[in-house]
């Protein structure tokens, strides 16, 4: 049994004056101990839903839900003295300091007040808040808040951390930063689920991907399989002239496996090869023996772009449903 | 986010256990840091304070000093009329910010981190109440100063109006309740705002709390007579000995017996809205 276990979980909205929406709509999945998920999806998909199940804060309408055999729905109390979380906004009292903030949830965990104190100075100066430390909230960068959020979820060490949108708003030091945070956690054995819509976090942190779309799974494997789902490698050309086209399509042609993309201005050459190098190396020298030339020349693994754009034919990274329906 | 020195402590190590939730003393503990949280803000807001010192100071000045003067009370002068009834409205509306402030926290998330910690479900509540029950008590003591320069007195014993006081202050605090109730179930902090300066406005003016409710047109009288807030201010003028030679209250059930009709009042809305919170609380999430 997975350490985290999501089953056929349900869970529908009823607004006032709007349509019914199946938030989620029978999602299952599994985070084995000591790994990464990440949860990916578009705007709406059900990311947040999923984790606020996990995390006690709503109730599925059907379906289960366990961490570490313990039943999320029968024991929540149990669950809560497990996990740490951090939500899509950062939640942060802006009236308290930094400090006063991470201190308030050590008491909360009953950590007692001097674990509380000395938990709190660590995350502190883990997640480089000294500046916020000693002032209130109120007037700090939104970076800023994020991190004491996020220090938030991490005050009793949990064995279970759900990390919702962790890096959005983040500037790319503090993201490289969290990311390095949550690598050495995972290192000391934690389980991580979390949901991006980064497709390079999930590439980077997540052992296995699971990508939703209105509330339903629409792929899951390792970031590899998912790309591998969509093609192998290909190998690009970028021509100095356009007269060359022809002649680079043929060389192209030889070493695909697919015939090959040529871009609307017909400078840049690309096509799906089976082995990378041995087949970029092929093309160079046939264009070298022809003479001609190149801007650029270089291979491409597909990206979880690609993979998102393959499974739900829309970009990951902005909403899209307004222009489907329209 | 220094990469280079991390305190091991941070990462890899084993999870610091919490204790047991379900004590007397983790329910107190809770109850306390939510309170806490609570006094926190009241002492770097400004505007919270602000309020509640100045804005009783103005009523009773403004009361006392303006009107006093065309207001003619018979049996009285009119400084010892108000005082209960500026008591009253100024707790009144001190409990609303326990409405405000449960809708801005849920609005902000600050809710859904409480829940997924494993406190007790109804410290964020009790902290909350108290924090309204700490800014009455405050504005208390200087609308008590206010009213002494002014001319007030108390013309009953010092334990009868330590029960007016205290009386006041527990319905404010019953109140704090439904108020918390509604900012969980509105959401919105403006809207709460308004709505209840909408529904205690006229609670609060159409009462015995600043003109006898006798020469009200008969409609108003009738509504004042069972207005709760008259009840309330009747009580406390009872308890401060403020009541006028002579005075007539009205012949409601609630006017004939002010002190009964506050405590029942009192026992009904915290029977009613401690579990109906409590239970809100369990399942609200933002958004
Ligand atoms: N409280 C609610 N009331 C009504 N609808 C809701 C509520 N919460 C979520 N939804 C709807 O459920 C669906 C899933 O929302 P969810 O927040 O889980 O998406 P998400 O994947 O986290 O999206 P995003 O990337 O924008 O954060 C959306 O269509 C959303 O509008
Ligand atoms: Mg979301």
């Amino acid at each position: 049994m997975a350490f985290i276990e999501a089953t056929d979980l349900v869970k529908t909205y009823n607004p006032k004056g709007a349509p019914v929406v199946r938030a989620l709509d029978g999602l299952s999945l599994e985070v084995p101990r000591g790994t990464v998920l990440g949860l990916l999806g578009p705007n709406g998909a059900g990311k947040t839903t999923t984790a606020k199940v996990l995390t006690t804060l709503i109730t599925p309408d059907s379906g289960s839900a366990a961490i570490d055999g313990i039943d999320v729905l029968r024991e929540p109390d149990r669950i809560r003295r497990m996990i740490g979380a951090s939500g899509q906004y950062a939640a942060v009292d802006e009236n308290l300091t930094g400090f006063e903030n991470l201190d308030m949830i050590g008491r909360l965990y009953h950590l007692g007040g001097r674990q509380s104190r000395a938990r709190a100075r660590e995350l502190i100066d883990l997640f480089d808040l000294s500046e916020a430390g000693n002032r209130p909230v109120k007037g700090f960068s939104g970076g800023m808040r994020r991190r004491i959020d996020l220090a938030g979820a991490l005050v009793i060490n949990p064995p279970v951390l759900f990390l919702d949108e962790p890096t959005t708003g983040l500037d790319p030091r503090s993201r490289l930063g969290l990311w390095d945070i949550i690598t050495s956690l995972v290192d000391g054995g934690t389980t991580v689920l979390l949901t991006t819509q980064y497709l390079e976090e999930a590439d980077r942190l997540a052992d296995d991907i699971v990508v939703i779309d209105e509330g339903k799974v629409i792929a899951r494997g390792t970031a590899d399989e998912l790309k591998s789902q969509v093609g192998g490698q290909r190998v690009e050309i970028s021509l100095v002239s356009g007269d060359d086209r022809d002649r680079a399509v043929e060389i192209l042609d030889r070493v695909g496996t697919t015939s090959t993309d040529v871009t609307a201005d017909g400078r840049t050459l690309s096509t799906t090869v089976a082995d990378g190098p041995a087949a970029l190396q092929q093309v160079l020298a046939d264009v070298r023996a022809l003479g001609i030339q190149l801007h650029d020349a270089g291979m491409q693994r597909p990206t979880l772009d690609d993979v998102f754009l393959t499974i739900t034919g829309r970009t990951a990274s902005h909403d899209d449903k307004e222009e489907a329906a329209a | 986010m220094t990469t280079t020195t991390r305190p091991t402590t941070a990462t890899g190590a084993p999870q610091l256990e919490p204790a047991p939730n379900n004590t007397l003393a983790t329910w107190f503990n809770d109850g306390w840091i939510t309170t806490r949280r609570n006094l926190i803000k009241i002492k770097r807001v400004p505007d919270i304070l602000v309020f509640t010192t100045l804005q009783p100071i103005m009523f009773v000045l403004l009361f006392s000093q303006v009107y006093a003067g065309s207001i003619d009370i018979p049996g009285s002068n009119y400084t010892e009329f108000i005082m209960a009834g500026i008591f009253a409205q100024t707790v009144v509306f001190g409990s609303t910010y326990s409405g405000s402030a449960m809708a801005q926290d849920l609005k902000e998330g600050i809710i859904d981190r409480f829940r997924t910690l494993p406190m007790s479900p109804s410290a964020v509540l009790i902290g909350r109440t108290n924090g309204d029950l700490f800014i009455n008590a405050l504005s208390f003591v200087v609308m008590i100063a206010t009213g002494l320069l002014v001319g007030w007195r108390v013309r009953s014993s010092i334990l009868e109006a330590v029960a007016g006081v205290a009386l006041l202050l527990l319905f404010a605090y019953a109140f704090s309740w439904v108020m918390a109730f509604l900012g969980m179930s509105v959401r919105s902090p403006e809207v709460i705002n308004n709505v209840s300066f909408l529904i205690l406005f006229p609670l609060t003016f159409i009462s015995n709390a600043f003109v006898p409710s006798e020469n009200l047109p008969t409609p108003l009288r009738v509504f004042a007579e069972w207005n709760p807030v008259s009840a309330l201010v009747l009580a406390a003028r009872q308890l401060f000995g403020n009541v006028p030679e002579g005075y007539q209250p009205g012949d409601s059930w609630p006017l004939q017996n002010p002190v009964l009709t506050v405590l029942i009042g009192v026992v009904v809305l915290l029977v009613v809205f401690v579990p109906l919170s409590i239970r809100k609380f369990r399942t609200i999430s933002s958004r």
